[in-house]
């Protein structure tokens, strides 16, 4: 089947997924018993009557089905409603402001994790050494039960306390300012060859970026190595140096074969990166949606909470499309 | 007449957790310009392993204990890694039973092809049209370089995987079980291809195979191995007039005939465990002519007649 | 089949890491030196021969509070992987055995969670049950439940392929029995692999509500509380609050991994 058929059927698989999802957030967060509105102000002491408006207002008077239906065509719009926490305020471009935020961290933690990971597990199978990749098996393991606010808060700990060398959080420091061009401050900065901006972006997405990056890297460096042992006893392998090819360049046409699990490997997990995504916002002040979703949490602002889930949603659905879209151009095989 | 391959009393161990495996004990055979020389046997005879030996590529955990293996006079079992890498592919070569698995899937044809040629040192104007040249020479359409592997049928790669082999001009070819994975009329061209290229170049082919009927068929001396032993070796004519051995009799006993009215008599028992291999004759727990001698003793190879070699206590192998 | 496993080293660590957890839980009120929730020392004090971990920013010792936070985190990942676990079986056990369209949509609705970041859609379920230790459990357990239901309908549907050619031979015997009788064996070594993976899977989440104040209430002790409220304490200089349930927290998730790398190994090869 061609190339673009594919995509069509796995670019609209996707609405159904995230209908499942929001259906499922929604029936828990309103199915339940409690006022939305007192729950979100907190407060149980207001007259009838304000309390009525304020649900009028929000549209939360309405019977659900007709509120689960409006929300989404809303959200088709464009719309993702408004705070119920901070009044009016439009939910949509709150989150579209920090999508860059978290994208950037998503994708500097990705190129972390896989020059970690990719790059111990493959240096430790060429070594051959056993004990060597018995380690690197242990290490990953190890690395990716680590707990993310743990170890972040350790390297703020060591990095900006006590060697003062970088910041504790955000994006960049106070005093500075970057003219947004995709929102990723650190390319921005290098499109406008602005230096110092762009080191104090550098500086302060390095340990969020490596916290997450190292964490994902564990499985990485088990596939790596596992494959590339595999690969190597492989009778292509075989067949390679009975023709007399330098070692060399076996090693790295072996490489291409380990780069499909991979590949594919990242697509499976990106849903743990989301997660472990909104673990780092959080512990390092990172404004992006999960401490978005976080704030929202703490102040039960369900439209919020709603919004987040589908744009979450939409993020997953897209990414393991992109996936599969790398896999077919890596291994010709599926593209036939 | 010179012969380009002499191999001498080869032993190969492999050295596993679980104990050392006598994988070839003692193998012998030479092969002359342009003969092809059949190694038959069962799984587990050592065949495949000797094949290896013939590039020195034994996998690990395997040795080469002993032996010599000559190839244009060069004992390749004393070469250095780099003087290796350099005579596999252009000196002696090897074909693969499986084409699958032994072209890369996620190259091009032609681009494999050319590397190959490329690390040898042809220069790459020249590696292409070499390429182009073989491919046809096998039978190919010159367009076949730009495919990749899954996109053409077995008898296809494997015919590529035979381009590749010759391309080089190799005074030895050696063929594991090159048909085995393909249909009986794909077989037969094979078998062709290999033939044509021995008349017209002169490449000399160590075709190793489970098939005795096939290497009756076409090879010009026979061996037969099992447990790691030669049991016999004969050129063709004179084993199919005169088979001694009794492994070699039940092997060509459970060969189906269409001219045989009774159904073919199958070897009963088990092939030895290589670990452990029993004592005296390694043969003689399933022989039916078994004696006390062929227990405690094993056999050598003797020359019972001219280029007819067995070893056997009842053919006279003694020590 | 089950020697093989006591053999791996793998397992053993594992299992010894777990073991002095739950020791350590059970005997929290004999072992700990102070009480977990008042203050018996001066506040923020490094450890020290008095409070060998140190206290905290109201004074209370912190080896007390660590012992006793393995408590309330090993009752709320055992809540929430029996409760997976249950459901995720009995649904996988029905989607498989009876197939269909049932199976069908089942299926995919189970694959949309399982797709998506199990740690946001605990936060969000979290959120709407309110923040309590039972609920945390609730919205752990439902994010795993999708785990559960696609290994179990899987070996149902290699089992049923296999079922059926007997069953078309034999008559008149009651499905159901053959069903369970036949698959209870091949799932259990499985379901200790996943079973194992899950509990690390649900530490670490556990851990990460609690990070974000959705699980338990002041004065409870629990690791990722305690990070959460002494966050500022911490990045302040009072690194004993950080490392020790830090590393709690990752080792206790480590027995867990090291359990089912051992029981996977030894599957593989036994």
């Amino acid at each position: 089947m061609g190339l673009a058929r594919y995509i069509l059927i796995r670019g609209l698989l996707i609405i159904p997924t995230i209908l499942i999802l929001y259906t499922l957030v929604f029936v828990v967060l309103r199915v339940l018993p409690g006022n939305p509105v007192l729950a979100a102000l907190g407060t149980k002491n207001i007259p009838e009557e304000q309390l009525q408006a304020i649900m009028k207002e929000l549209g939360l008077d309405k019977p659900l089905y007709v509120q689960y239906f409006e929300y989404l065509l809303n959200f088709a719009k464009g719309d993702m409603g408004k705070s119920m926490v901070i009044r009016g305020r439009p939910i949509a471009s709150d989150i579209l402001d920090r999508l860059p935020a978290t994208l950037e961290l998503s994708i500097w933690a990705i190129i972390f994790s896989i020059a970690i990971g990719v790059g111990i597990g493959y240096l430790s199978a060429r070594s051959g050494n056993e004990f060597l990749k018995a380690f690197t098996r242990l290490l990953g393991s190890t690395v990716f039960v680590l707990f993310i606010p743990a170890l972040g808060l350790t390297l703020q700990l060591v990095f900006s306390k006590w060697l003062n060398l970088l910041p504790t959080g955000g994006r960049l420091s106070a005093e500075v300012f970057v003219k947004p061009i995709t929102g990723l401050y650190t390319i921005d900065t290098l499109l406008q060859l602005n230096v110092m901006e762009f080191v104090d972006a550098v500086a302060h997405i390095i340990l969020p970026a490596f916290t997450l990056g190292l964490v994902i890297s564990g499985p990485y460096m088990r596939l790596t190595l596992n494959n590339m042992e595999q690969v190597m006893e492989s009778k292509i392998i075989v067949a390679y140096r009975s023709r007399g090819i330098r070692e060399e360049r076996i090693q790295r046409h072996a490489f291409r074969h380990v780069l499909i699990p991979i590949v594919t490997y990242t697509g499976l997990q990106f849903a743990l990166l989301m997660g472990g995504a909104v673990l780092t916002e959080t512990t390092f002040s990172w404004p992006g949606i999960g401490t978005y979703l976080v704030d929202k949490v703490m102040y039960r602002d369900y439209t919020a909470i709603q919004a987040v889930i589908i744009v979450f949603a939409i993020i997953v659905g897209l990414t393991s499309l992109i996936v599969d879209l790398i896999y077919a151009l890596v291994d010709p095989r599926v593209r036939y | 007449m010179k012969e380009v391959l002499e191999v001498s009393d080869l032993w190969i161990k492999y050295y596993t957790l679980s104990g050392v495996v006598h994988a070839v004990s003692g193998a012998s055979f030479q092969l002359g310009k342009g003969e092809m020389v059949a190694v038959v046997g069962e799984s587990g005879s050592g065949k495949s392993t000797l094949g290896y030996a013939l590039l020195n590529m034994v996998p690990k955990p395997g040795k080469i204990v002993r032996g010599q293996v000559l190839l244009d006079g060069v004992d390749i079992l004393k070469l250095g890694p780099e003087e290796l890498r350099r005579i596999r592919g252009s000196k002696v070569s090897m074909i693969f039973q499986d084409p699958f698995t032994t072209l890369d899937p996620l190259r091009k044809l032609g681009t494999q092809f050319e590397e190959f040629l490329i690390e040898h040192g042809v220069e790459r104007a020249k590696a292409r049209a070499m390429v182009k040249e073989f491919l046809v020479a096998v039978g190919l359409p010159e367009r076949a370089m730009h495919s990749y592997p899954h996109q053409l049928s077995g008898g296809q790669k494997q015919r590529v995987s035979i381009a590749m082999a010759v391309a080089l001009n190799p005074v030895v070819m050696v063929a594991d079980e090159p048909t085995t994975a393909l249909d009986v009329i794909v077989q037969r061209q094979i078998m062709d291809l290999i033939d044509d290229i021995r008349k017209r170049v002169g490449t000399s082919v160590v075709l190793i195979t489970h098939d005795l009927a096939l290497a009756l068929e076409r090879a010009d001396t026979i061996m037969v191995m099992y447990g790691g032993y030669v049991m016999e070796r004969a050129d063709k004519k004179r084993l199919l007039a005169n088979m001694i051995h009794p492994y070699t009799k039940a092997l060509f006993e459970s060969l189906p005939r269409m001219s045989q009215k009774r159904m073919p008599k199958f070897l009963p028992g088990y092939p030895p465990d290589l670990r452990n291999p029993p004592s005296g004759c390694i043969f003689h727990p399933r022989c039916a002519f078994a004696q006390e001698k062929c227990r405690s003793v094993a056999p050598v190879l003797n020359e019972i007649a001219r280029n007819h070699f067995v070893a056997c206590h009842l053919a006279g192998g003694e020590q | 089949m089950k020697l093989e496993i006591v053999k791996s080293p793998y397992f053993l660590a594992g299992l010894t890491i777990i073991s002095i957890f739950i020791l350590m839980a059970l005997l929290a009120d004999v072992i700990s030196p102070y009480s977990p929730v008042e203050g018996v020392g001066p506040p923020l004090q490094p450890p020290s021969p008095r409070y060998l971990v140190g206290t905290d920013n109201l004074g209370r010792d912190m080896l007390s509070r660590i012992i006793h936070g393995s408590r309330i985190m090993l009752t709320i990942v055992m809540i929430a992987v029996c409760l997976s676990g249950m459901v995720g079986t009995i649904i996988g056990l029905i989607s498989g055995y009876v197939g269909g369209v049932l199976d069908r949509i089942l299926s995919f609705v189970m694959d949309s969670i399982y797709a998506f970041p199990p740690l946001i859609l605990a936060i969000a379920l979290s959120v709407a049950l309110g923040p309590s230790p039972l609920n945390a459990a609730i919205a752990i357990a439902v994010v795993y439940i999708p785990t559960y239901f696609r290994m179990v309908r899987g070996q149902v549907l290699s089992i049923k392929n296999e079922l059926f050619i007997e069953m078309a031979r034999a008559l008149g015997i009651p499905s159901t029995r053959i069903v369970l009788r036949h698959i209870l064996p091949h799932l259990t070594q499985t379901l200790m692999v996943v079973f194992s993976m899950n509990s690390a899977d649900a530490i670490l989440t556990e851990a990460a509500l609690s990070f974000m104040g959705l699980t338990v209430q002041p004065p409870t002790p629990d690791w990722g509380f305690d990070l959460y409220k002494g966050r500022g304490f911490i990045l302040a200089g009072a690194w004993w609050m950080l490392v020790f349930p830090g590393i709690m927290i990752t080792l206790l998730a480590l027995g867990f991994a090291l359990i089912s790398e051992g029981v996977s190994k030894s599957a593989s090869r036994g």
